[in-house]
């Protein structure tokens, strides 16, 4: 007699390389938001500033970029004033490297707990994303403070436009770009480590080849180019554009950027998917 | 018929030996290449099977090889097999932890695994977060746990410390808490590997129990690893039995058992000691000879439980070494330790000698183990570090004669038997 026999479930050496699974990491939604209060909780436990810290960090590096870049190199800041410049320059920056940074290394930091347990591993990059976006949006909190002091300052003025909207979408880009690379540095370390030196000093490189601490628009012919490619300098000036209504918009730059930004997150889902299954054995 | 959960076909599962160097990539490339134009693995072919007491002759192992078989819903496999056999491996596969290198596995049912208890645990966060934490890990949605929240915390037995961040816990506590999440798992497949090892005696009974009540009552699929041949009887109904990454026997639990004792008794009965390759440490002292004293039968030894249990060992030494130190455990079949020798314990100092040294350990008179199979563990350290080590050096059984001299022999089966001196006053 032949009874009715389904499987809910078939485990095969490879999947398809298009089956990206999302419905499952949705189920795991739960799971997500425990990470990131886990890490939220556990970050500042035992510290007496707590999440001041938050706060701290990017007001002192400001400071300092003041002394150095303003006050002894005198890098023009675009007409905005120096403080505001490069708080919010450092906000993104931090942001994108700190995302990076701490998804690239989700294999080899999580082993222990990968090897005893499944769940979609996409689950843990996507919460660090999470976490620092709570990060961001404190110290997004702050650069508005610094910018409504030099409002009522009368240093600069605010302008309601349209251009606000360009904000939110250029923090997901950047969320959506350190995501794809981090997971896909993440991937391509489980066997070999060499990856994971680069990106230590790499990323500190790459901020000097980013409009941080100098605007895009002091820059000419090749290497105005060479920082176009760049698809975090899009994302950079347009976001002081959109606050300042001063910087470099350029939307073939945004566009250029976008694009490179869908490309690698789905470079980067594709190969992790692909890694998740058989990394426990190379890691 | 009957309704399966669990169907494994030819399932397959390579590792690569040694370590990851420059050398992965020239075969990372040369496996490419063969991939593109259409060739099989190259490193396929030369893997040979896992026997860890033999030496390797390629760098890949088949972990499992041609594995089959089938579990019905509401069955309860125990999968026993000696250390390497294959069991974590299997677990691994079917857990979804890594994916086999050949082979399908068919499920149905949502799979639960509990290869270890609290995975995921935050020493910063409190026993409540944790509960969250783990039980989403495990796979709980957020609601799930919540309805479930009462009894988890009163399973665990923590409701005191529920509060506490779990680094303030006692061990102890850690794997209750931990336990009761797992064991609230709503899922068709529970797959727990060795896990009762740990924790109190009590405590193991509570989740043993637990467990069976799992299974038969509420008709949940059970996959169990265990090296507690006890646990295994009790709990499972059948058994699959894994050596060398194949399934050597698929049956009744009883039998299963039975067949792994045996097949330890002949892996010993094959191997001289000096031969082991399944051992750990530099080696420059090296167990080349032990004996136990007793009669060899079916290559086992058998210890009358009036003999005083002597042990003689012949060690080959590369240097001279002052302040050696050896260990021995003695576990019984349901991997409980009645006894761990340790050299140092007593404040015995060792002193090796280059070339051969023998040694010779006699347990005390009016002592005996009680009736039944045991294996032993050795270990030996030239003062800092543990130089060898086997696992399952020798198995030998002891069987029953007249240890109190008047014919009498207890019927509670004791893991000990000791001669008492007894008082009365008035």
């Amino acid at each position: 007699m032949e009874s009715k026999q389904t499987w809910t479930e078939v485990i095969k050496p490879n999947k398809r390389v298009f089956d990206l699974q999302l419905k499952e990491l949705f189920r795991y939604s739960d799971l997500i938001l425990l990470f990131v209060r886990r890490d939220f909780v556990s970050t500042y436990k035992q510290t007496i500033l707590g999440p001041i810290w938050f706060f701290l960090q990017p007001l002192f590096t400001t400071a300092i970029f003041i002394v150095i870049f303003t006050y002894i190199a005198k890098l023009s800041t675009d007409a905005i004033p120096p403080a505001l410049f490069y708080l919010s320059g450092i906000t993104i920056w931090t942001f994108f490297s700190e995302c990076l940074l701490k998804t690239s290394n989700t294999f080899t930091m999580n082993a222990g707990i990968f090897g005893k347990v499944y769940f979609p591993r996409l689950v843990t990059p996507i919460s660090i994303i999470f976490s620092n976006s709570i990060k961001l949006i404190l110290q997004l909190l702050l650069l508005l403070l610094v910018f409504v002091y030099f409002i009522a300052k009368q240093e600069v003025s605010f302008y309601l436009s349209f251009n606000l909207l360009l904000i939110p979408y250029v923090l997901a880009m950047v969320a959506l770009l350190s995501l794809g690379l981090g997971i896909i540095i993440s991937s391509l370390t489980t066997k070999y480590r060499d990856l994971a030196f680069i990106i230590q000093f790499g990323i500190q490189l790459l901020m000097y080849a980013t409009p941080v601490i100098y605007p895009l628009n002091i820059t000419e012919g090749r290497l105005k180019l060479l920082l176009s490619l760049n698809p975090l300098t899009a994302y950079i000036e347009t976001f002081r554009f959109s606050l300042f209504q001063k910087a470099t918009f350029d939307s073939s730059m945004l566009v250029h950027s976008s694009v490179f930004t869908l490309v690698v997150l789905f470079l980067g889902i594709i190969i992790f998917n692909k890694i998740e299954k058989s990394f426990m054995d190379t890691v | 018929m009957d309704i399966l959960a669990i169907k494994v076909e030819h399932l397959y599962k390579q590792y690569r030996l040694g370590v990851v160097s420059t050398g992965t990539l020239v075969h990372d490339i040369n496996r490419w290449v063969h991939k593109l134009r259409g060739k099989e693995d190259p490193y396929s072919k030369v893997t040979t099977i896992n026997d860890r007491t033999q030496k390797k002759e390629s760098e890949y192992v088949w972990s499992l090889s041609d594995i089959n078989f089938e579990v019905k819903q509401g069955d309860v496999l125990g999968v026993i097999g000696r250390n390497g056999a294959g069991k974590s491996t299997l677990l691994k596969v079917l857990s979804k932890i890594t994916a086999p290198t050949k082979g399908t596995v068919k499920v149905n049912g949502r799979v639960a695994s509990l290869l270890e208890v609290g995975t995921g645990f935050h020493p910063e966060l409190t026993g409540r977060e944790n509960i969250f934490l783990n039980g989403a890990i495990l796979g709980m949605s957020k609601r799930e746990i919540k309805t479930k929240f009462d009894q988890i915390v009163d399973f665990s037995g923590v409701e005191m410390y529920i509060d506490t961040p779990v680094k303030r816990y006692s061990s102890g506590m850690h794997v209750r808490l931990a336990f009761a999440v797992a064991a609230h798992l709503e899922s068709e497949i529970l797959i727990v590997d060795e896990v009762l090892a740990v924790g109190d005696a009590e405590f193991q009974k509570k989740c043993l129990g637990k467990m069976s009540e799992v299974s038969r009552g509420e008709g949940r699929t059970v996959l169990f690893v265990s090296h507690n041949m006890g646990a295994i009887q009790n709990l499972c109904t059948r058994s699959i039995l894994l050596s060398n990454g194949c399934i050597t026997f698929d049956g009744l639990v009883e039998e299963g058992i039975r067949k792994y004792n045996s097949s330890l008794v002949s892996l010993l009965q094959h191997i001289a000691v000096a031969d082991r390759k399944d051992r750990t440490g530099s080696q420059v002292i090296k167990l080349i000879s032990f004996k136990i004293n007793g009669m060899e039968c079916d290559g086992i030894i058998r210890l009358n439980s009036s003999d005083t249990l002597v042990v003689e060992m012949t060690f080959q030494s590369i240097d001279d070494y002052s302040g050696g130190r050896i260990m021995f455990g003695v576990y019984d079949e349901n991997s409980q330790r009645p006894l761990f020798i340790d050299s140092d314990l007593e404040m015995i100092r060792l002193d090796f000698k280059k070339g051969l040294n023998h040694i010779k350990v006699s347990f005390p008179e009016k002592f005996s183990l009680g009736f039944g199979n045991y294996t032993m563990n050795y270990s030996v350290f030239n003062n800092i570090e543990v130089v060898d080590y086997i696992q399952q050096v020798a198995v030998f059984e002891v069987i029953e004669s007249d240890f109190y001299q008047n014919s009498r022999s207890s019927q509670q089966s004791p893991r000990i038997l000791i001669r008492t001196k007894w008082e009365i006053s008035h």
